[in-house]
């Protein structure tokens, strides 16, 4: 008997045209999107604001900005764990709100301020705070979850410069750590925010 | 003993790349000309391939090759080979397709055309061991010794034994594996509490957060391959033969690994198809999988169906255990259940014990080491069964473990051997202590719906191995290289353990230099990272290369400034006259001294008795220093424990039936502490997934139709920062083992047993000693229970949700 061989979520993904432009920079990586393709004809060539720099990319109409993020713009601490909101691992900051990227079309962002890890140290290389704080409590396990830790923590403190311990558990929920790194990552908030000394 | 470097808290050379977003995964590789290939997987739980026709998929623009089961070296069964035309469950990689694009690939498989012969399948162990039920395989549903050694044969048991095993009672029944020791009879006559339980715990997937990637490519007849595996050097002489390579043809290269979790201790099947889809298509080939894939092909904890009989003496002491362990094997086979029993044994030193247990194939993922494989679960159902014999005798639950306890004097598992050492009961102490155990088993517990609940467990596995080699190199700048075959997979244990051979060398950790991560550059023999077994492992062989790296220098003074090696001391990074410290060497000067030299002093030769392994990394950095390599020749006479007990407070609501964790304390026995930042994580990490294991993750599969019904994350829920205590609080014993060089052992796996059991204490505890027998603990569980409804747990089904 013959049976449907796919039975994947990839009608989901249902895919997309194939772009030289993605395979030269090594993006001819599956990619992801939350709905159909538009039939309408769409900009492809976008300047987007990432890390301060006006960023030119020729991007899908249905491409995600995880997979812009990482396989055109080379941003690779913007990790994918389950490109379906499940993980955390992919957060970015989009006008300093965490968004998951993999969950963002990147056509969405072309007048917001994207944010990654990679944005966060300052021009001569000294860390962010949040990273400092990170560092000296050795916040990390296997560090795939860690760059979304690191930017949800950014968020928080923006919005709440001293969190109580529960705040910043709240806020960081949205980041699973399979290493279960919590206690630390939680010592690194509140190192950060000059709760702990 | 105070140490320079053992002990004390440091920031591991990677930590900061984890922090930037600057650590490379194997998915951040790329190379010139990569093309990427996707999975074909099996849409049915069993069945046979026929007629496959690719033609069209070939004929696409932009893909450049396919490989099928036929380009693979056939694999003896029952393995489950990278790709199969064999099916035996959903998700099993049929063929990959390599083309310029991912998406191109993906939709190649759409054009890929062939026919399916089902199978019948089985999803439950029983309903595969009773008479008349389906076999996974269609030789058999378990290995079992044959005139031709292991064989794949059918197993089955009787409508009664099945009906009894459902029902809690001994089943009259054949096994795959039996041990015993004592007499089991005489020990249960002196038992005045016999405590006769079923249980059943569901497996689950690791889920690494790291989906598994591969990239390999070939130049000038090696293989280059970038892979995501918890160990490094553990991966050569497997990888290199999967591939069928020599040992020197083989790079392997591993920065980072987002988690493993005993998935990816050594090279998993899955890594071939990198390497010989890339030979085939020659161009560098990358293989990433999804999150669903990771489901499938990443690996998953055995399920266990069993019958435990404890009989306890009036003092409180284990007389004897008789357990009967059932293992859903999956599609591989894989379970531990002597493992489970072993740890009966070393956590409550019965004086008599029995285990018998079969392993059974079923049509659904393959299942491997997963954290503590057999012994965690075991700790989980274990915890409350004790319980309730210590509430029978009367004795406080700490207490009852602490007349139990293992210690330096007790024989462990099977066969009855020593341990290195053990100092439980020290452990019980300081935990209950930190705990106030106390006060707290005497706290009101009902506020309203909410009622409080107090556990407490303990964690078991071995912790450490021995004969694997140690190699570190002086520059002749000085710098002191440590080359470690340890893996990076986020215990930081790679830096860790070379830090043994900064102690020894008594060397500032600014002037070490930790070489790793690519085979190329001249790495040991090392343990895979699996087993709680890495800081026993390489403390020791750091110190005897170390300590080999001392004596050379000691010679080389000797030679030039007179006198013998004993009259030679070393500091300062220097080597010098005990009696005239002005007269030396600095180590910088030996490393000089050792390349002019040459032999034993440069690398030039080496020890016979090193694996193959480091006498390549040895020959590629010979001459380039003064290179100190042993192998680990040191005593080791008995079974390096890892313990751990834990202590849990839980606030269970009656009316939703779910339940927080208020409050966890855990103490680790592990010998001395190397890297407390390290053991604290260890620690941490273990706890959440042990709570994961007590509320939360299960494999559920669809008995009708074989289909997994969660494979992702949400579904089969490792848990998140809100289902865990607001802080965690660990310690350790503290104490050194006479059998490592600096006393420490592992940890990593009995810090998740403990807290499971400790948690199915607590709930047991919150609900007036109700048993559950079942991991995971959920609220439905809970509500029917409350509600007294029967709760149907001694039916021992699987797959519930």
């Amino acid at each position: 008997m013959s049976v449907n061989l796919r039975l994947t979520r990839r009608r989901f993904i249902k895919g997309v045209i194939y772009s030289s432009a993605a395979a030269l920079s090594g993006a001819g990586v599956y990619l992801a999107s939350a709905q159909s393709r538009p039939a309408a004809a769409v900009e492809r060539l976008l300047s987007i604001n990432v890390n301060g720099r006006t960023r030119r990319v020729d991007v899908l109409p249905q491409e995600t900005l995880a997979h812009t993020l990482r396989y055109k713009l080379e941003l690779t601490g913007t990790k994918i764990g389950c490109n379906r909101g499940e993980c955390g691992a992919c957060t970015v900051l989009i006008d300093d709100v965490t968004n998951y990227a993999c969950s963002t079309l990147t056509h969405s962002v072309k007048q917001r301020a994207v944010t990654t890890i990679e944005g966060l140290q300052s021009a001569d290389g000294q860390l962010h705070s949040v990273q400092q704080a990170f560092l000296d409590e050795l916040g990390p396990q296997c560090g795939f979850c860690t760059p979304g830790q690191v930017l949800s923590t950014v968020a928080l403190l923006k919005s709440n410069p001293r969190p109580t311990r529960a705040e910043a558990r709240d806020a960081l929920a949205g980041n699973l750590c399979r290493c279960g790194a919590y206690d630390h990552y939680l010592n690194g908030v509140m190192r950060a925010s000059g709760q702990l000394s | 003993m105070t140490y320079m470097h053992i002990g004390k808290d440091f920031t591991p050379p990677c930590a900061e790349g984890k922090i930037t977003g600057a650590a490379r995964y194997a998915e951040d590789f790329k190379k010139e000309g990569m093309v990427f290939a996707r999975l074909l997987t099996s849409p049915v739980p069993s069945g046979m391939v026929r007629n496959i026709d690719v033609s069209e998929a070939l004929r696409m623009d932009g893909v450049v090759g396919i490989l099928t089961a036929e380009d693979l070296p056939e694999q003896a069964r029952p393995g489950i080979p990278a790709l199969s035309n064999e099916l035996i469950y959903v998700g099993q990689p049929i063929l990959a397709v390599a083309a310029i694009s991912e998406q191109i690939a993906e939709n190649a498989l759409e054009r890929i055309r062939m026919d399916i012969e089902r199978r019948s399948f089985v999803v439950d162990p029983l309903d595969s061991l009773i008479e008349g039920g389906p076999n996974a395989y269609p030789e058999g549903n378990v290995m079992m010794r044959g005139e031709n050694g292991m064989e794949l044969r059918p197993l089955k048991w009787s409508r009664q034994a099945i009906e009894d095993f459902r029902a809690g009672r001994e089943p009259a029944a054949e096994f795959t594996t039996e041990w015993s020791y004592g007499d089991l009879n005489a020990a249960f006559a002196e038992a005045t509490v016999i405590i006769e339980e079923p249980f059943v715990t569901a497996g689950y997937p690791h889920h690494s957060l790291e989906p598994r990637t591969c990239m390999a490519y070939w130049e000038n007849g090696r293989c280059f391959f970038h892979g995501s595996l918890q160990s490094q050097s553990a991966a050569n002489a497997p990888l290199s033969r999967m591939l069928g390579i020599e040992l020197d043809q083989l790079v392997f290269i591993n920065e980072t690994t987002g988690g493993g979790f005993g998935s990816r201790i050594g090279p998993y099947s899955f890594m071939s198809i990198a390497g010989y889809l890339s030979r085939k298509v020659n161009r560098p080939v990358q293989v990433r999988i999804t999150r669903e894939e990771e489901f499938f092909i990443g690996s998953a904890r055995s399920g266990m169906q069993g019958w435990i009989k404890v009989g306890v003496k009036p003092d409180g002491k284990v007389a004897a255990v008789d357990v009967i362990i059932v293992n859903d094997g999956g599609s591989s086979g894989s379970g531990s259940g002597s493992s489970s029993a072993g740890a009966i044994s070393v956590s409550y030193q019965p004086a008599a014990m029995r285990f018998r247990g079969a392993s059974v194939f079923t049509n659904t993922a393959p299942r491997g080491a997963q954290r503590g494989p057999g012994q965690n679960e075991m700790h989980a159902i274990l915890a409350p069964v004790m319980d309730k014999a210590a509430r029978q005798l009367g004795i406080d639950r700490v207490e009852f473990r602490r007349i139990n306890a293992p210690d330096n004097n007790s024989l462990i598992e099977a066969n009855q051997g020593p341990v290195t050492s053990a100092y439980m009961r020290e452990a019980i102490d300081m935990g209950a202590q930190m705990f106030d155990w106390q006060a707290r088993i005497n706290q009101p517990r009902r506020n309203g719906s909410k009622v409080i609940g107090i556990g407490v467990g303990e964690g078991y596995h071995g912790a450490g191995n021995n004969g694997f080699d140690g190699l570190i190199r002086i520059g002749p700048d000085g710098k002191i290289y440590l080359h470690t075959g340890v893996g990076n997979l986020g215990t930081y244990s790679y830096a860790a353990t070379v830090r043994a051979a900064a102690e020894v060398l008594q060397c500032p950790w600014e002037n070490c230099e930790i070489v790793r991560a690519n085979s190329d550059r001249g790495l040991p023999h090392s343990s895979g990272q699996g087993g709680s077994n890495t800081i026993f492992t390489h403390t020791r062989t750091n110190y005897v290369a170390a300590m080999d790296a001392v004596n050379k220098m000691k010679e080389i003074a000797a030679a030039e400034l007179g006198g013998t090696v004993d009259d030679y001391s070393i500091d300062g990074s220097r080597v010098f006259k005990t009696a005239t410290p002005a007269e030396g060497l600095t180590y910088a000067e030996t490393a000089q001294r050792a390349i002019a030299l040459g032999g034993k002093y440069s690398g030039a030769e080496y020890p016979e008795d090193l694996n193959d392994l480091t006498k390549l990394a040895v020959q590629k950095i010979a001459g380039t220093g003064l290179v100190g390599v042993s192998k680990d020749n040191l005593e080791k006479n008995g079974t390096a424990p890892g313990l751990a007990i834990a202590f849990a407070e839980v606030e269970l609501d009656l009316d939703t039936g779910k339940f927080e964790i208020r409050d966890y304390t855990a103490v680790a026995e592990c010998g001395t502490v190397v890297h407390p930042k390290g053991l604290s994580h260890g620690m941490n990490g273990g706890g959440v997934w042990g709570f994961g294991m007590a509320g939360f993750e299960r494999h559920v599969y669809d008995p009708q139709n074989g289909l997994p019904a969660n494979v992702g994350l949400y579904q089969s829920k490792p848990p998140t920062f809100l289902d865990v205590p607001l802080a965690m609080h660990t310690a350790a014993v503290n104490l050194p083992d006479p059998q490592s060089p600096f006393g420490a052992r592992g940890i990593g796996e009995p810090a998740m047993g403990c807290a499971a059991a400790a948690v199915m204490s607590a709930l047991t505890d919150a609900l007036d000693g109700h048993l559950f027998n079942r991991t995971p603990v959920t609220p439905d569980m809970i509500i029917e229970h409350v509600a007294q409804y029967t709760y149907n747990n001694k039916s021992l089904k699987t797959n519930t949700f």
